[in-house]
């Protein structure tokens, strides 16, 4: 079936260079270092991207960085509890934007 | 001979993907001969009988199997083991403790080397509820490198089977309270990580500082070393990555993760492996594919010495498996 997403086109990442290469050149280079062992370790960034990836509901990122989370070491209750912390800051924000709606409310009513 | 060797590999179609690139063509590609180095090492692989039926296995041992090395085969061993000192001796499975003869080998074996190593899955060290053979281990000062593929539950079982992390934890205790992993002892207890799915392996150095980290502070375990090592696609595991679907990108995966800087440390530059039947192979790997030393199967009681320097090693397409990402060694 036709889709936009194609797990195919996941390895062609860096041809996203093709058209700008040294702007290409420049990400790729940031890319890599900032998922290099610092003061976070690598299993630990991996987890971040995992949850940034079903924060931005990428399908090639979710794809890469469950692998990258499972080859760094990370298990199912750790992955899934990351999406929790997701769930609960998107839920968060929605809940604590209320505290806004409150305020107009409160404002316009007698 | 090499020539041989090479298109037994790439014919080798029971073992390999068509439309992935041959070993020795990647070899060839960058500019290897993968050649032996001085043989150290002699493994001996006691058998396909097992206590368990782990997913990953290469061999596709398991309580089924009756396939074991025979006392007398053993007794070739220790005389070829007098003829070519070996600096190491490593004693693998199926499950080892399961050979019945596992007492005498380490008894007339143990003292012909320096470095004497079982591995052990840890369930079947305890299999027979007798405290011997750990005693014996204790006593020859047997470096046990024991299978733990990962701290969580859930990813251990699902790969050996229900209940053996539980197992694995309370073996791991009492190797512990014998002195083993034991700073001061001198008993080493090393322990080997496999990814628990078609995926690479993570840092060894990382994954080590964890485990000891979270060993400790969940079950107050220590333990020496950890090795990290990737799945090679034969066997149990191979039926399992075809079964899932995930064959064909594990190899891709294991392809395109090739490391030419792994080819100094392969374990099969430095090793020789006998099979349980007495015969001589490159590795372990090499056993579960029969694709023997030197191209023919030779018995061990016909080996005047160790393997020469500079002779071809035999290859096949799961030689990615050891060359990936970190590699094998």
């Amino acid at each position: 079936m036709e889709t936009y997403y194609k797990p195919e086109d996941l390895p062609k990442f860096e041809e996203i260079g093709k058209y700008a290469p040294e702007l290409a050149e420049k990400f790729f280079d940031y890319y890599g270092a900032v998922f290099e062992d610092g003061a976070l370790s690598e299993r630990e960034k991996a987890l971040i991207a995992l949850s940034v990836a079903h924060t931005v509901q990428c399908p090639y990122c979710i794809d890469a960085y469950t692998q990258a989370c499972l080859e760094k070491g990370s298990n199912l209750e750790e992955m899934t509890e990351a999406l929790h912390v997701v769930a609960a800051i998107r839920g968060g924000a929605s809940l604590v934007h209320g505290i806004q709606m409150r305020n107009i409310s409160e404002k316009l009513s007698i | 001979m090499e020539t041989d060797l090479n298109i037994k590999a790439i014919n080798n179609t029971h073992h390999e993907l068509p439309d992935v690139i041959p070993f020795n063509t990647t070899l060839a590609d960058n500019r290897i001969n993968l050649l032996r180095d001085k043989t150290t090492t002699l493994q001996v692989n006691l058998g396909l009988l097992c206590n368990q039926e782990c997913k990953h296995c290469h061999l596709d041992a398991g309580p089924g199997r009756t396939e074991i090395m025979s006392k007398e085969t053993i007794e070739h061993v220790a005389s070829y083991a007098k003829r070519s000192e070996f600096r190491t001796i490593d004693i693998t499975g199926g499950a080892p403790e399961m050979n019945p003869n596992i007492n005498y080998l380490i008894d007339i074996l143990a003292p012909l080397t320096k470095r004497f190593m079982l591995r052990s899955n840890l369930s079947a060290l305890d299999y027979s509820k007798s405290n011997y053979l750990i005693d014996l281990l204790k006593k020859n000062n047997v470096v046990i490198v024991a299978s733990f593929p990962s701290i969580n539950e859930s990813q251990t079982n699902s790969q050996r089977g229900k209940g053996m992390f539980n197992k694995s934890v309370e073996v791991l205790k009492k190797l512990n309270a014998i002195g083993y992993g034991m700073e001061g002892t001198g008993l080493e207890l090393n322990l080997v990580s496999n990814p628990s799915g078609a995926f690479l392996p993570s840092s060894q150095d990382q994954t080590e500082i964890r485990f000891k980290k979270i060993l400790k502070k969940k079950w107050n375990i220590s333990f020496n070393n950890l090795y990290s090592f990737a799945n090679a696609p034969i066997g149990r595991f191979r039926y399992w990555l075809e079964d899932s679907g995930n064959y064909s990108q594990y190899l891709e995966k294991l392809v395109s993760g090739f490391n030419s800087c792994s080819i100094d440390g392969l374990m099969c530059r430095t090793l020789v492996s006998v099979s349980w039947e007495g015969y001589v192979y490159d590795c372990d790997f090499n056993i579960a594919c029969d694709l023997p030393l030197g191209g023919e199967r030779i018995h061990i009681s016909d080996m005047p010495g160790a393997p020469e320097e500079g002779s071809i090693i035999a290859v096949a397409n799961h030689c990615y498996a050891c060359t990936s990402g970190m590699g094998f060694t």
